[in-house]
């Protein structure tokens, strides 16, 4: 086969999947959410950004995102060093540490609920060890901050896992003679963290930022196990259009503009951390 | 080793050729009811299982219940040979998805359903099938606290917020249950119950300063109300856990608490308000999709499914009553004795004022929902003022009435043109 021919014809599969099950779909979403009786129009953007919750659930996606995907670039930067730093048993640990990925998210929910409930593992805890006399609420509508840190720990649990194994990646593929120079000029670990690993890593934080924070957007079935109706974010009204009213043009247009939020994010990560022209590691 | 291959190929061969003859024989009955697994079991292995036609029960949520059933209807074909779903689903689909059912000569005892079983057009769309409302429920240690000279069977909501007042205040916890969770049926009691007691309507007077005073008192009532609530789908769960002991829901959402602890609950109807004891009944029917693949075999099964031996065995699986004369028998699941006497003292009451389930709002029916629920949530929870609550969610309301131009139904007076929003 001719040499030149050759990339095309193998990414062609993946090419032709793509079209099929995600550019014609979009498409047709897109058709759906421009779309009124009278040809084009922008009713249904109107329709659902004029709606009382859509402000409440936009800013309660973004902060969710502000508050969760700092905490866990943190922790996985944190777990990600202590795993390269072991000589035995890194791969057990991180075995362990990954198990959160292999759970779905509604189950995730799920078990964060089992902990947080009026009759969970946390109520009949401190209810064993005498710290409280009856079962308390911890999410409910009165208590909407605990809500909020319930749903937002149960994040960090699920999600922190992402982000941990393409740092640990990426930290794996930082010469040692780095590390070894500095140590020699007498740079303390802290230093050699900020000045050779986090500057090395851009392209890693890069991927597991953009990753993470499009999921992050995404949220939906952790928020619906723990909150309900509580904590309305702007994956859950899609739902409640498409499935509790039928209106998909409605659920469509949210739809695209929860992808227009990730595209402009992501926009703005791979700017922010972008690896200078000519620059290698 | 050859002739090994050879016979399973035959043999796969085969099993192939059955499970298409199976699935080509069996009528597909796609349904939205009687979807938790003990009821399907009922449903499959007691209610259907005396049909002269295989049937295939497959109960699905809404959504894709819905999702499936458009998508036959735009490719032409299909599968699905029986519909059974609530009236309000049905409502939200183009009656031309639905077959006409005339010529089957089956009907409910009820005029008035059906009448609402025609959607709006000149033939039935669907034929009733079954039918439930919404009681009260209470769990007997709640009893004792019964404000002096209240009748439990003819309770107002004042009563009623007394007597939780009264609970809580003896029990140190909030137990009245209310099914305000995502899945609960809250903006049912909105419609049917709170609306009609207070001011006689539901769209005309959905701003009224009847209104006003409606939701003043529901906001009493939430006092006393268990704040986890807005996690209760079903009353039924909340009754057996001891979380609540004053309840609302629907009769089939309870019935789980009475037919395992018969002796420990009673249900009573709901409460009265200033224009009477508002209460509304749930109907579902069965319908066949126009596209469906054998029409005389889904005609068959939709006769079976009306026949009175049926309907009561209908009635033991699900808890949903029959819509045609049937004598009950004696042996009835307690659940089904003690919501049926509830609901036959509600009706019965002096001062009952039934609603009509909303009719002619088409595919608009979720958004009509919306607009209780949204109410709620705002006046509720976020505790925003009533009065510019209701102003705001009126309007909403008003457009949802003039792009369906629905006129309005009972306990509204009648309308020429679309309900006005008053």
């Amino acid at each position: 086969m001719n040499a030149r021919l050759l990339p095309y014809v193998l990414i062609l599969p993946v090419t032709v999947f793509l079209c099929i099950f995600f550019l014609y779909p979009f498409v047709l979403v897109a058709q759906q959410a421009f779309g009124s009786d009278t040809g084009w129009s922008l009713d249904n953007f109107r329709d659902v950004v004029s709606h009382w919750k859509f402000s409440i659930s936009l800013w309660n996606t973004l902060l969710l995102a502000a508050v969760v995907v700092p905490v866990q670039l943190a922790l996985s930067l944190l777990m990600a060093t202590m795993v390269s730093k072991m000589k035995r048993g890194r791969d057990l640990v991180l075995y362990v540490w990954t198990i959160p990925l292999g759970i779905s998210d509604l189950a995730a929910g799920i078990i964060w609920l089992a902990i947080f409930e009026q009759s969970g593992f946390l109520n009949s805890m401190m209810h064993g060890l005498g710290f409280i006399d009856a079962p308390m609420n911890f999410i409910s509508y009165q208590n909407m901050t605990m809500v909020f840190i319930a749903i937002a720990l149960a994040e960090i649990w699920r999600a922190t896992a992402i982000m941990l194994v393409i740092l640990v990646a990426g930290i794996g593929l930082i010469p040692k003679e780095y590390y070894e120079a500095a140590e020699v000029f007498g740079a303390s670990p802290w230093k050699r963290f900020l000045k050779i690993t986090l500057p090395l890593l851009r392209p890693s934080l890069q991927t597991a930022l953009v990753l993470r924070v499009i999921l992050a957007f995404e949220v939906f079935a952790v928020v619906a196990a723990l909150g309900g109706t509580l904590f309305p974010v702007l994956m859950g009204e899609t739902y409640s259009y498409q499935f509790d009213l039928s209106n998909s043009g409605a659920a469509a247009a949210i739809a695209l503009i929860i992808l227009a939020i990730s595209i402009a994010s992501t926009l703005v990560i791979l700017r922010a951390l972008r690896v200078p022209k000519g620059a290698t590691i | 080793m050859k002739l090994r291959f050879e016979l399973a190929g035959a043999v796969s061969g085969i099993a192939i050729v059955c499970s298409a003859v199976a699935a080509q024989a069996d009528v597909l009955f796609w349904s939205t009811q009687a979807r938790p697994a003990e009821e399907a079991q009922a449903m499959r292995e007691v209610v259907l299982s005396g049909s002269d036609i295989a049937v295939d029960y497959q109960p699905n949520e809404t959504g894709p219940w819905l999702t499936r059933l458009q998508a036959e209807s735009q490719a032409g074909s299909g599968t699905i040979g029986l519909l059974g779903s609530l009236h309000g689903d049905f409502a939200a689909l183009d009656p031309a998805m639905l077959a006409p059912l005339d010529d089957l000569g089956l009907a409910a005892s009820s005029e008035t359903f059906n009448e609402l079983s025609k959607l709006g057009t000149d033939t039935m769309k669907y034929i009733p099938w079954m039918q439930a409302s919404y009681v009260m429920a209470a769990n007997k240690k709640a009893l004792p606290y019964l404000p002096e000279g209240a009748d439990i069977d003819a309770l107002t909501y004042d009563q009623l917020i007394e007597w939780s007042a009264n609970v809580q205040e003896g029990e140190g916890r909030p137990l009245f249950g209310f099914p305000a969770g995502p899945k609960g049926l809250k903006h049912r009691f909105f419609q049917g119950y709170l609306y009609p007691s207070y001011t006689d309507g539901v769209v005309r007077t959905f701003a009224s300063a009847e209104a006003e005073a409606a939701w003043e008192k529901f906001l009493e009532l939430w006092e006393h109300t268990n704040p986890a609530s807005t996690n209760f789908s079903f009353m039924q769960e909340q009754l057996l856990s001891d979380d609540a002991w004053i309840v609302f829901d629907h009769t089939s959402r309870l019935a789980q608490a009475f037919n395992e602890r018969p002796d420990d609950f009673v249900a009573f109807p709901a409460p009265a308000g200033p224009t009477g004891r508002g209460f509304m009944p749930v109907l579902a029917g069965l319908a066949i999709p126009a596209t469906a693949a054998d029409m005389e075999s889904s005609k068959a099964v939709l006769d079976y499914m009306m026949q009175p031996e049926t309907q009561i065995a209908t009635l033991r699986a699900t808890n949903f009553f029959p819509v045609v004369e049937v004598e009950l028998p004696d042996d009835l699941p307690p659940a089904v004795q003690a919501t049926g006497a509830a609901i036959a003292t509600m009706s019965a009451a002096e001062d009952a004022n039934p609603g009509l389930l909303p009719a002619g709002l088409g595919d608009q029916g979720g958004e009509f929902d919306r607009v209780f629920v949204d109410t709620f949530e705002r006046i509720v929870l976020a505790r925003q003022p009533i009065r510019a609550v209701l102003d705001d969610q009126k309007t909403r309301l008003n457009d949802i009435m003039q792009e369906t131009g629905a006129p309005c139904w009972a306990p509204d007076a009648a309308s020429e043109g679309p309900c006005p929003v008053e």
